[in-house]
């Protein structure tokens, strides 16, 4: 790449898009499987391990057959196992999902430390990504819309949901047992299936952020891969309002606060590198009191949803 | 959490009995509160045994190794047991609130607070005596600690804000904040590969338990965990704070300050985690560094889950998992696992200690209530 400064300033706003649309890829797929999830009725908090692992397990599948796609695959069948097996457990009398969840953040990661050691060396190939940016002569432009094929699905997936949610039989389904269990089992529905299976996708999608993250950006497997993604891809969920359209706008926010640290480290702002690492998690606190309200519950929530009773 | 809830109704509805009924009856409640748990971990280090023979690996070899490793000589249990020091207080940060009903998981953020703040206070005073300097260590940390966890129990109880998930996100932020604070304006310019604040010395170190090579921050956990116990069993604060578990609007009709119980155990609760961090940096480290953040808060919230929130059980269960923890090296050495071999065996027993919940009053053998009903 260039010198930055060469196009002055300019070079920090393009270097956020560029960053935004690289960082929120994996925010969009796991709040997405987070909100089919909580729409159910159910959280699952296990998604930064499902998250962990499945960048694990996509890097390696992607080192072993030398195909990148296999890899995502594996990675979104691994998540919907993590997902069953939340999902499976949480139907027993007085399991607490939030703490299962816990667990399974602490047991998804160590499985993918205890089998991903192998992994840590070998080189990937990498997703491909669609040079958006031909257009430009610029360079800083052509590498902030180099645009990897999972964003695009990622928005594809969200307007899908969006639509799916308010007009599809299975839709309504996953609304009303997430709104009250009675109302479902009146229809003759059983919650605890449906929350099975909306917990699995769930976990698939966040598996797929996992292994684009080891796939993509940054690219390679390593044990400090994730910083917490599948942990605020919950309280996005709660900002966007379980809304899906709401979770991609929220994604971009948040992998444009990620971007922020480098991209001024990019124009020699280096002061302070600490600070704007922890950016994505002010704000996601600060939006979190800023939405949160003690009386009245929050618009849009699933009844039936532990966390905002 | 509310454990001691289903007790509390039991023993009320049950029949007053006398004698040797009465007695049987007592036992049978109090040993379900021990023989789930106990049970949940054999099953467990069943599953995980399964998980090594299908590796091909020996769980023979493991349990035995990890023995050795933890608890088989006198060195490996000093070794132990300072690990365990740090694990009782941040399982005391998960474990008091739990009582509240609270699930706060994030004491790894005030643990390394109170660490950086404990060096910055007592940097300063060095040349004072040393109660002076460790006394303001000490304040400095659990205050920090405090303060840090205290805000996420004011945020939950006025603002609404879900509190696991602000106190992890105060953890990923409070580790960003100390290592800002350890490579900027606290650093000490000598050190070089591993930024650090000034180290408070050697001559203020807190010093090793005599005849043992564990330091006193051990004592100082199993005094905080007893003092625990005593505050939620013994003291009019610890049963309203069981109340307002239990059920809020109970502890509210009830004119109880449901607020200031959640704040002033959350910044109790933090005010251990911090204190733990500046033992970390007085007794373990001498300095302030990134090394604060090992990990121990969050094998504390496993160990306070292990001990279903009873600050007395925090200690046995703290010292399995810092031998558990101590063991990891050998294991690595001698049978070619990774380390995240460890982290597997705790993930796994924490799942299988959170599925045992929906145990608890299902076996007739520990539920007089149930030996009535097959009466009649």
């Amino acid at each position: 790449m260039s010198d930055p400064t060469a196009i002055g300033l300019w070079g920090v706003p393009l270097a956020i898009l560029g960053g935004a649309i690289r960082v929120s890829t994996p925010f969009i797929f796991v709040s997405l499987g987070e909100t089919i999830t909580e729409r159910s009725g159910r959280i699952n908090l296990g998604l930064e391990g499902t998250l962990v692992f499945g960048a694990m397990i996509g890097y390696a599948i992607a080192v072993i057959t030398g195909s990148p796609w296999l890899g995502v695959g594996a990675a979104a069948v691994a998540g919907s196992c993590f997902g069953l097996f939340h999902g499976w457990i949480c139907k027993f009398p007085k399991v607490n999902d939030i703490a299962i969840g816990i667990a399974l953040m602490q047991f998804g990661t160590g499985l993918a430390f205890f089998f991903g050691k192998p992994f840590i060396q070998p080189v990937a190939p990498h997703l491909p990504a669609i040079p958006l940016g031909w257009w430009s002569s610029l360079p800083q432009v052509r590498a902030a819309l180099d645009v990897n094929a999972l964003f695009l699905i990622g928005i594809v997936i969200a307007f899908a949901l969006h639509w799916a949610f308010k007009n599809t039989k299975v839709g309504l389904i996953v609304r009303v047992v997430g709104d009250s269990s009675d109302a479902a089992r009146a229809m003759g529905l059983n919650p605890n299936t449906v929350r099975l299976l909306a917990t699995a996708v769930g976990g698939a999608l966040a598996a797929i952020g996992g292994a684009y993250l080891s796939l993509y950006y940054p690219g390679a497997w390593t044990e400090q891969i994730s910083s917490g993604q599948g942990l605020m891809a919950v309280a996005l969920v709660i900002f966007a309002r379980w809304n899906p359209l709401g979770c991609f706008l929220a994604a971009l926010l948040f992998g444009g606060a990620g971007a922020l640290g480098p991209a001024l480290q990019s124009v020699g702002v280096t002061q302070g590198y600490y600070l704007f690492y922890a950016a994505p998690y002010v704000l996601t606190l600060i939006i979190m009191i800023a939405t949160s309200s003690r009386t009245r519950s929050l618009t849009g929530a699933p009844g039936e949803l532990s966390i905002t009773k | 959490m509310a454990d001691t809830t289903p007790d509390v109704i039991a023993a009320a509805s049950a029949p007053a009995r006398a004698g040797y009924g009465a007695f049987v009856e007592q036992v049978a409640r109090k040993s379900e509160a021990i023989v789930i748990p106990v049970g949940a971990v054999i099953v467990g280090l069943a599953i995980y045994s399964v998980f090594l023979l299908c590796l091909g690996k020996s769980p023979l070899d493991f349990l035995s190794l990890m023995y050795r490793g933890g608890f088989g000589s006198s060195f490996s249990i000093d070794n132990s047991l300072t690990r365990a020091s740090p694990l009782l207080l941040t399982a005391l940060c998960v474990a008091l609130p739990a009582r509240l009903g609270l699930v706060v998981i994030g004491g790894e953020g005030a643990l390394v607070l109170g660490g950086v703040a404990a060096a910055a206070a007592g940097v300063p005073l060095l040349g004072q005596p040393y109660p002076v300097v460790i006394g303001a260590m000490a304040v400095a940390g659990a205050l920090t600690g405090a303060i840090w966890i205290g805000i996420i129990g004011a945020l939950r109880h006025y603002r609404g804000v879900n509190e696991t998930i602000s106190s992890l996100l105060m953890a990923y932020i409070g580790i960003a904040l100390m290592n800002q604070l350890v490579e900027g304006p606290l650093r000490d310019p000598a050190s070089l590969n591993k930024p650090s604040t000034y180290s408070i010395g050697d001559a203020y170190m807190i010093p090793n338990i005599p005849g043992m090579d564990v330091h006193w921050g051990l004592v100082v956990g199993i005094i905080a965990c007893i003092a625990c116990w005593f505050l939620i069993e013994k003291t009019t604060w610890g049963f309203a704070a069981r109340i307002s578990g239990g059920n809020v609007r109970a502890a509210q009709i009830q004119g109880l300050a449901v607020g200031r119980l959640i704040v002033g155990f959350t910044a109790l609760a933090g005010g251990f985690a911090g204190l733990a961090g500046m033992i970390e940096v007085a007794a373990v480290q001498g300095n302030a560094n990134a090394s604060l953040a090992a990990g121990y808060g969050y094998t504390g919230i496993l160990v306070a889950f292990l001990a279903r929130h009873n600050p007395l059980a925090i200690i046995p269960v703290a010292i399995l998992l810092g031998g558990i923890d101590a063991s990891g090296g050998l294991l690595q050495r001698r049978m070619d696992l990774p380390d995240a071999a460890v982290l597997v065996l705790e993930g796994l027993l924490f799942i299988v200690i959170l599925f045992s919940d929906t145990l608890y009053g299902r076996f007739k053998l520990f539920n007089p209530d149930l030996w009535e009903r097959n009466r009649t």
